[in-house]
């Protein structure tokens, strides 16, 4: 198949070796599971167990709020020990709303809703089972899936991507979903296919992992529909909209969904859940992750049950090679810092690394030197050298009117820069920002609108209240007139 | 130490930094350096040598008084590449003062007037080369024939010493340059092929020829450039759009008139063509930052030489058309930006997809 | 030389009196900025800014005599919207982050006077004769005004916790070596 140039880009050190030959292994069950209301874009679930309840393996705990939300399930069987603020991995390390669950270690199943015949079964139910089931994003995007597989009611989609690039480095879990449960994610992404009614499949994997291009190309075969594209190793490959360019040649519009141009883009892992959702009426409750960096002792793939702490995983790791500099959830290029070690796997965890400071390469900042590395590895045109000048000097609304807000965050402009600028920090803190004054400004409105609603009424209520008097005055007078 | 969770990612970082980017140039340059060192001998080495000096004192000097912390920025390579580069556009044999006073004027007015590493508008080393030229025009064009280092003729170590110190017989020894003395002959009245009889553009392009001291290995500074460019240190589009344009011009202008005009080639071995396309114009600060911007900028500075070259008062152009240039650069990198994912040209939105 | 200096000096004179000219041809009498900028403050005359309300603040801005920083309330996106409107440059100086803030009212103190409830512009306390007040924090703007007149001083300014929609990140320190 023809792919179609995308520009800019980086060749980063993968370091994959350090865990793609490592077969998955279930992680044996806590003692305690964290399991966070909001694991995913949008509304946080909302509780439906209360402390003190026993529950049962993939039962429901909370359930969606809303459109864009996810529902979340127990990871097994057990008593619900509480519900409170516990840290999120997040970098912030703000406390959110988690469920404390207590493990009785029988991993008792609760009565699953039955299985689906994807193909016999109207379309729509599909996307009702998946969103049931929460299932989000698993790329670490946590959209949730469901949303995203009914698209093909308000946009005309023609074609399913299914992103199995995989192109940050470390992280080889989708890569080992595809080598050792192909058969699941294959049936999966087929499942999302005819919840989309699309009739064209592409699955694409970085030419960096021939086994899952070998394993998926072998086990697509008997389906016409689907092509198992290898793509050429680069980063950021798997960036949704710089994917489906690659393989379609189409553009997504800035500011718009890949849908408005008709393709939706799925990933790997999520394709697995979504299969076991439909076939078996699994809920999401586990998840592959990567446990890699020179940190840890034994680089590892697990399938971790949700809410452990990613210090358990470090530990069936064997523990720490050395002290880290950062505790990542993601890659290195776009996961997020983490307060620490006691923070819970989540849906969209894909992989917890824990980095030396060799490994990161952070040094001092230098002056820019204009040398335009960062201009010729953002595949999105940006000049991120001028932004991050402006949004140093506070110029936040000329940073947007030369594309800020098109900044997709991949980082590859930090990554090449010479002078070791934190450029996708200024990036974040300029989007964060005028996030904030978006909504100050809306506020503000507000305000004004509260506050000349009341000077109205106020005024209103004086007249009326005038006008009352004046009555009750000419009353008396006229009935003193009538005395007289 | 950095402390861990209040820097954002990306947490992977390139093996890169300034200090090795700059050494990538200075590998890129050193074939040819050594050429020309070995072609004029003694004098050339002290020059080159005096002149890396002053640079270095001079920018000691100027980051003490600014208060920034000497070891990492002499350290970073840059001061030494303007040294290095200044030396290569002087006279091989020019006296110590010219290479002192290049030095710091190079550094000091060049560099830390605007604010040190990155901030300058323009590039140092050509600052510096201008300021002598303006101010010392005659031992600024005073070249001498090639000498080959230990062979008949090239002066000994002593020798050099006095020459470099002491002066040396200009009348006796000097040379034109091809450039200047084509120039003079075509001011002169003579017709072109007679004015440009015994240019060999053979030796041109190897560098036997007198020429500043290390402009004139065509061949060598070519390998040089290429392996920048092999490396990603620098992009092709300044040095393809600023030699496309000389050549082109060239070209046009000797179709035009054959008698007064010479061709394109001879105006791409002579002189700083090839340094100036791969290692000055390249200079990262001072150019722009987006390849369109950069194509703009390369013919910018192509056209500019060739029109000093042939119409101003000066036989070599490439210093002044860098400095126009680096003052364009500032608006060239505001109106010419590469087009944004997922929008025209202008910065609108794309159009929506129809469905067909 | 004489040509050069000659013409500068022409252009010099020529673009002084263009500007001059239009200088005077330009001015406008009264002051419909001082209307637009009056636009731009919350309008809960709330009187923070030390002047009597939204109107005499903006004419004081206009004239000069107060910085864009002046509303507490408006905080940064007013501050913002006023100097660019004026055309002047505004300064956060150290308090780099104007925090946001609600009004808090503790309970165990509220006597249910319904002072505060008055006094509110926005309408974001709740609460009748002798029962205790609560602040709709989404409302609440932040003026102060309630507790100044509350008579047991139950109401306090709290900071607004950031939450994960609304934390960002910090700008780099500027760090670069030096
Ligand atoms: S990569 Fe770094 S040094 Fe180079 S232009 Fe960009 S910000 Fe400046
Ligand atoms: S982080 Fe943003 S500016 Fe930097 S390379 Fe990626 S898209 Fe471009």
């Amino acid at each position: 198949m023809k792919l179609f140039r995308i520009r800019g880009g980086i060749h980063p050190e993968y370091r994959k070796e350090m865990t793609a030959g490592k077969a998955i292994e279930p992680l044996p069950m806590p003692a305690l599971l964290h399991l966070p209301l909001q694991q995913h874009i949008g509304a946080p679930a909302v509780p439906v167990v209360a402390a003190g309840d026993r529950v049962r393996k993939g039962q429901l705990l909370a359930r969606a709020r809303g459109e864009i939300s996810a529902p979340v399930h127990a990871s097994t069987s057990g008593r619900v020990v509480d519900i409170l603020p516990f840290a999120a991995p997040h970098p912030s390390g703000l406390p959110q709303p988690t469920i404390l669950l207590e493990p009785d270690g029988l991993d008792e199943w609760t009565d699953l809703p039955p299985p689906l015949d994807p193909f016999a079964a109207p379309r729509e139910e599909i996307a009702r089972r998946v969103a049931e089931c929460g299932v989000v994003g698993m790329g670490g995007g946590t959209f949730p899936s469901a949303v995203k597989l009914d698209l093909g009611r308000k946009f005309p989609i023609d074609v399913l991507v299914i992103n199995g690039a995989e192109c940050e480095p470390y992280l080889t879990c989708d890569d080992r979903l595809m080598r050792e449960r192909t058969a699941e994610v294959v049936d999966g992404v087929r499942i999302m296919a005819r919840a989309l009614g699309v009739e064209r499949i592409v699955i694409a994997i970085e030419k960096n992992k021939p086994e899952a291009l070998a394993a998926m190309t072998a086990e697509s075969a008997a389906f016409a529909e689907i092509a198992v594209v290898p793509l050429p190793t680069r980063y950021p490959m798997g960036s949704e909209r710089h994917l489906v360019t690659a393989l379609t040649g189409r553009e997504t519009p800035a500011r718009k969904l890949t849908a408005d141009i008709g393709v939706v883009v799925h990933n790997i892992a999520t394709a697995r859940a979504v299969h076991h959702a439909v076939r078996l009426g699994r809920p999401l409750i586990s998840r592959v992750v990567t446990v890699s960096g020179r940190a840890v002792r034994e680089q590892k793939n697990l399938d971790v049950p949700l809410g452990t702490l990613v210090s358990q995983l470090i530990e069936f790791c064997g523990g720490l090679a050395e002290p880290p500099v950062h505790y990542l959830s993601g890659g290195p290029m776009m996961g997020q810092a983490m307060p620490g070690r006691e923070v819970p796997v989540v849906k969209g965890t894909s992989g917890i690394l824990a980095l030396t400071a060799a490994e990161a390469h952070e040094r001092d900042t230098m002056p820019c030197i204009r040398c335009g590395g960062c201009v010729t590895a953002c595949p999105c045109g940006l000049v991120p050298v001028e932004m991050a000048q402006m949004i140093r000097h506070e110029k936040l609304d000329a940073a947007a009117r030369i594309g800020l807000l098109d900044c997709l965050n991949c980082g590859s402009c930090a990554y090449v820069c010479p002078a070791h600028i934190p450029l996708v920090q200024y990036f974040n803190y300029g989007k964060g920002r005028l996030a904030a004054l978006q909504r100050d400004r809306r506020k503000q409105e507000m305000t004004k609108r509260l506050a000349e609603q009341r000077a109205e009424r106020v005024e209103r209520l004086d007249r009326e209240r005038k006008a009352k008097l004046a009555a009750a005055k000419k009353a008396a007078a006229e009935k003193q007139e009538g005395g007289a | 130490m950095i402390s861990t969770h209040d820097i954002s990612g990306p947490y992977a970082h390139q093996k890169t930094s300034i200090r090795r980017t700059m050494a990538l140039v200075m590998v890129a340059l050193l074939p040819a350096t050594l050429f020309n060192l070995w072609v004029f001998g003694w004098p050339a080495i002290n020059l080159l040598v005096l002149t890396l000096a002053a640079s270095l004192a001079t920018e000691a000097g100027c980051l003490a008084l600014a208060g920034k912390r000497l070891p990492l920025f002499l350290g970073d390579g840059s001061v030494v590449l303007t040294g290095w580069l200044l030396a290569m556009s002087l006279p091989p044999w020019a006296p110590w003062w010219i290479a002192v006073l290049g030095g710091v004027v190079s550094v000091a007015l060049g560099k830390h007037v605007f604010g040190g590493l990155g901030q300058n508008v323009f590039n140092p080393a050509m600052v510096g080369r201008v300021a002598l030229l303006i101010s010392f025009p005659l031992p600024m064009t005073m070249y001498v024939a090639p000498r080959p280092l230990f062979g008949a003729g090239s002066p000994g170590f002593v020798e050099g010493l006095s020459i470099t110190f002491g002066g040396w017989d200009y009348d006796a020894l000097s040379a034109a340059s091809t450039l200047g003395h084509v120039k003079t002959e075509l001011a002169r009245g003579v017709a072109l092929d007679q004015a440009m009889g015994g240019t060999d553009l053979m030796a041109l392009a190897m560098g036997t020829v007198p020429g500043s001291m290390g402009e004139t290995s065509a061949v060598l500074l070519l390998l040089g450039g290429l392996f920048l460019i092999a490396r990603r240190v620098i992009s092709w589009h300044i040095p393809v759009s600023m030699l496309g344009a000389l050549f082109a011009l060239a070209t046009l202008m000797h179709w035009v008139d054959p008698a007064r005009f010479p061709g394109g080639l001879y105006h791409l071995v002579t002189g700083a063509a090839v340094l100036g396309a791969f290692f000055i114009a390249t200079d990262l600060v001072t150019s722009p930052v987006t390849p369109p911007g950069q194509l703009v900028y390369g013919a910018g500075i192509g056209i500019l030489t060739y029109v000093i070259r042939t119409w101003a008062g000066f036989p070599e152009g490439i210093a002044f058309a860098v400095l126009l240039m680096n003052a364009m650069t500032p608006l060239i990198d505001r109106w010419v930006r590469p087009r944004v994912y997922g929008r025209t040209l202008r910065g609108e939105p794309l159009p929506p997809r129809r469905k067909a | 030389m004489l040509i050069a200096i000659g013409s500068l000096t022409l252009l010099g004179a020529l673009l002084g009196a263009v500007l001059g000219v239009a200088a005077r041809y330009l001015h406008v009498e009264g002051n419909p900025i001082e209307a637009e900028v009056e636009a731009l403050l919350p309008g809960s005359q709330c009187g923070q800014c030390g002047f009597a309300g939204c109107k005499p603040a903006a004419a004081a801005l206009v004239k000069g005599e107060a910085p864009p920083t002046l509303c507490p309330p408006g905080g940064r996106a007013v501050a913002m919207a006023i100097a660019e409107k004026l055309g002047v440059s505004v300064s956060f100086g150290d308090q780099e982050e104007l925090e946001p803030e609600v009004a808090f009212v503790n309970e165990d103190l509220c006597i249910g006077c319904t002072r505060c409830l008055k006094e509110c512009s926005t309408d974001a306390i709740v609460g009748a004769a002798k029962q205790i007040h609560t602040v709709i924090a989404e409302v609440c703007h932040a003026c102060g005004k309630c507790a100044k007149v509350c008579p047991t001083d139950c109401i306090e300014m709290r900071a607004v916790p950031a939450t994960l929609a609304t934390w960002h990140w910090k700008k780099p320190r500027v760090k670069v070596a030096s």
